[in-house]
């Protein structure tokens, strides 16, 4: 039995949020589009924002409709990390952090290296400390639910990926279901064990990171995935299957699709050259270089429709620059295809 | 062209500084300032210091206790209509002080709206300290609950919403958090409606009198003295005039300590996700 069982339904502007989803002890992430209605998930298990349907978190009932069981969020046994961090600015580390109700702080602040910082203000610290803080003022009243809403989107870029790593163990470690909310699928990939995609109050799809990558069950996963994603007219093709793109270029396939269809590919499985290699890849796409991004030791290229992902020596090595002509080749075997149905 | 504009502005600071400052030095140096102090010592500026200061502190404390909770209780909601209710709450703010007297003549007097239940307990109101109380909280209750409730206003809901999910109690959640990040907004409100309270006139005169000891308040004793001793009068007045400079300097020292306390100047500007 799973410690964390909700079915919420909670009407919001333009659409209603109807979530189903059991959380065991483990990290759970919502990834999805602003506005999808991921903090307003959070916010209705913390009892922050009414809804209708159940809760229950270790067979105790925190939301019940039907039997008129409605707690409000200081009887709920939540940890919540808001976005801002939302640390009360009047008081010390120390004081955050034993705020909460039979707190504890002693071994938290040494366990999240604030043992030093213990007597400062919120102000007087970096974005990567206060969310260190705000994370231990959660866990320190010991919740049975772990509620974390973008916790890395107020840091930037330079702190975040040291964080996310500091994150990542830090939840992993504290193993009480965690419902993590993030835009970004890359923090949810490395933070949860499992990541749900949340679009338009509903979950398309939820598994471990690497099925969604695998198998992602429409086109807005796969972006979301962080894949590329090509659109054309599929018909059969020998044994394959050939995607005609609008650009007039064709894209084969071991998948099966007819009609409407989308090819995903990933940026790591496409190689580039300066002209077309005679080699085993059934695809070859040429364009020009529209950008050259470099992430840590990998860097980032767009070629015409698509995005390859190489290591820096490669990409030194082919002395690419903006506006060059390139081509981008990948298997058919990489390609998958995904129906838009008729 | 532009060089006369700019000298016709320059003379016209001078003369709005003029204007506004010289009667107030008037007030000091009519009087030698030795003189000024003795006058303060007189029966009647004696008694009146007295019946101020008990009526504002009950009058202040009474606004504080009880403007404070609602102040909080209206900032935190939305509900229709909540304009007009912010609108009623100021109106005595813009009343003249002699209709907002005969208002509370005509309600708590002896034949007023509920004069006759008063009545029957044994309760007398128009004409006594507790009619210099209802006085002086009517005219600065609103100026208070004004600022109150912006100060409310301008905390961080989120700020909130942490103290609960931390298991605070409402009680707590206004407390330890609300109370603590409006502090510096309070504290200006209530130096204001203090200041407001003290100078009170036209209201006190109507519903409560100028009886030396009892309900003769400071204001009401320059305007008794003027006639019989022009020096209490001024001393008064120059008691007056510290006291508001005090107030003034009060909040201009405040907002220093409110961007102390307050986050949102290194909050980041990132937008929040439904």
């Amino acid at each position: 039995m799973d410690p964390l069982r909700l079915a919420l339904d909670v009407p919001l502007r333009d659409f209603d949020l109807g979530v189903e989803l059991a959380v065991g002890a483990e990290v759970v992430a919502l990834v999805g589009p602003s506005g999808a209605g991921k903090t307003t998930l959070l916010r209705a298990v913390a009892g922050l924002t009414k809804a209708r349907g159940r809760i229950s978190v270790n067979w105790t009932s925190w939301l019940n409709s039907e039997r008129g069981i409605e707690l409000p969020p200081e009887e709920r046994s939540v940890g919540f990390v808001f976005q801002d961090y939302a640390l009360f600015p009047h008081l010390s580390v120390r004081a955050n952090v034993e705020f909460g109700r039979h707190a504890r702080a002693e071994g938290l602040l040494e366990r999240f290296g604030l043992a030093r910082l213990a007597n400062a203000k919120p102000r007087e610290l970096s974005g990567g400390e206060r969310q260190r803080v705000a994370l231990a003022r959660a866990l320190a009243t010991d919740p049975a639910v772990l509620l974390l809403d973008e916790p890395l989107s107020a840091l930037d870029a330079h702190t975040r990926d040291e964080v996310r790593g500091e994150l990542q163990l830090l939840l992993r470690e504290s193993g009480r279901p965690t419902i993590v909310v993030t835009h970004d699928f890359e923090d949810a990939a490395t933070l949860a064990n499992r990541v749900g995609v949340l679009v338009e109050g509903r979950i398309r799809q939820i598994g471990a990171p690497a099925e969604l990558v695998a198998a992602p069950a429409d086109p807005f996963v796969a972006t979301l995935t962080g894949a590329n994603v090509l659109r054309g007219e599929a018909r059969r093709f020998g044994g394959l299957t050939e995607l005609a793109l609008p650009s007039g270029e064709r894209v084969r396939s071991t998948d099966t699709a007819a009609g409407a269809a989308v090819a995903v590919v990933y940026p790591w499985e496409v190689t580039l050259s300066p002209t077309a290699p005679d080699d085993s890849a059934q695809n070859h796409v040429e364009g020009a270089v529209a950008s050259i991004v470099p992430i840590g030791n990998r860097v980032r290229v767009r070629v015409g429709p698509l995005t390859a992902e190489i290591t820096s020596d490669s990409a030194e090595r082919l002395d690419l620059s903006v506006g060059d002509r390139a081509v981008a080749s990948f298997k058919a075997t990489a390609t998958r295809l995904l129906g838009l149905g008729p | 062209m532009r060089h006369a504009f700019a000298a016709v502005a320059v003379a016209a600071a001078a003369f709005s500084l003029a204007f506004l400052v010289v009667p107030v030095v008037a007030l000091f140096v009519h009087v030698p300032p030795g003189d000024l102090l003795h006058a303060l010592g007189t029966p009647a500026a004696r008694d009146a210091l007295v019946v101020s200061a008990k009526t504002s502190a009950i009058a202040h404390g009474a606004v504080l206790l009880i403007g404070t909770p609602a102040a909080y209780a209206i900032g935190r909601s939305r509900f229709r209509g909540r304009a007009v209710f912010l609108s009623l709450i100021e109106l005595p703010l813009v009343l003249p002080p002699a209709v907002a007297g005969i208002a509370l003549l005509v309600t708590f007097g002896r034949l007023g709206l509920l004069g006759g239940t008063l009545d029957a307990l044994g309760i007398q109101v128009a004409f006594t300290q507790l009619a210099v109380v209802l006085a002086v909280a009517f005219v600065e209750a609103p100026l208070y609950l004004r600022g109150a409730i912006a100060s409310f206003e301008s905390v961080d809901v989120s700020q909130l919403d942490a103290a609960r999910t931390l298991g605070a109690r409402p009680f707590r959640v206004f407390a330890r958090v609300a109370l603590p990040l409006a502090a510096g907004g309070l504290g200006a409100a209530s130096a204001l409606a203090l200041a407001r309270g003290l100078g009170e006139f036209g209201a006190t005169l109507l519903f409560a009198g100028s009886l030396q000891g009892v309900t003769q308040t400071l204001p009401l004793a320059v305007y008794a003295q003027f006639e019989v001793n022009l020096d209490t009068a001024l001393a008064i007045g120059a008691l007056f005039v510290c006291f508001a400079a005090a107030v003034l300097l009060a909040l201009k020292l405040l907002p220093g300590w409110t961007r102390f306390v307050s986050l949102s100047t290194f909050r980041s500007a990132t937008s929040t996700s439904a």
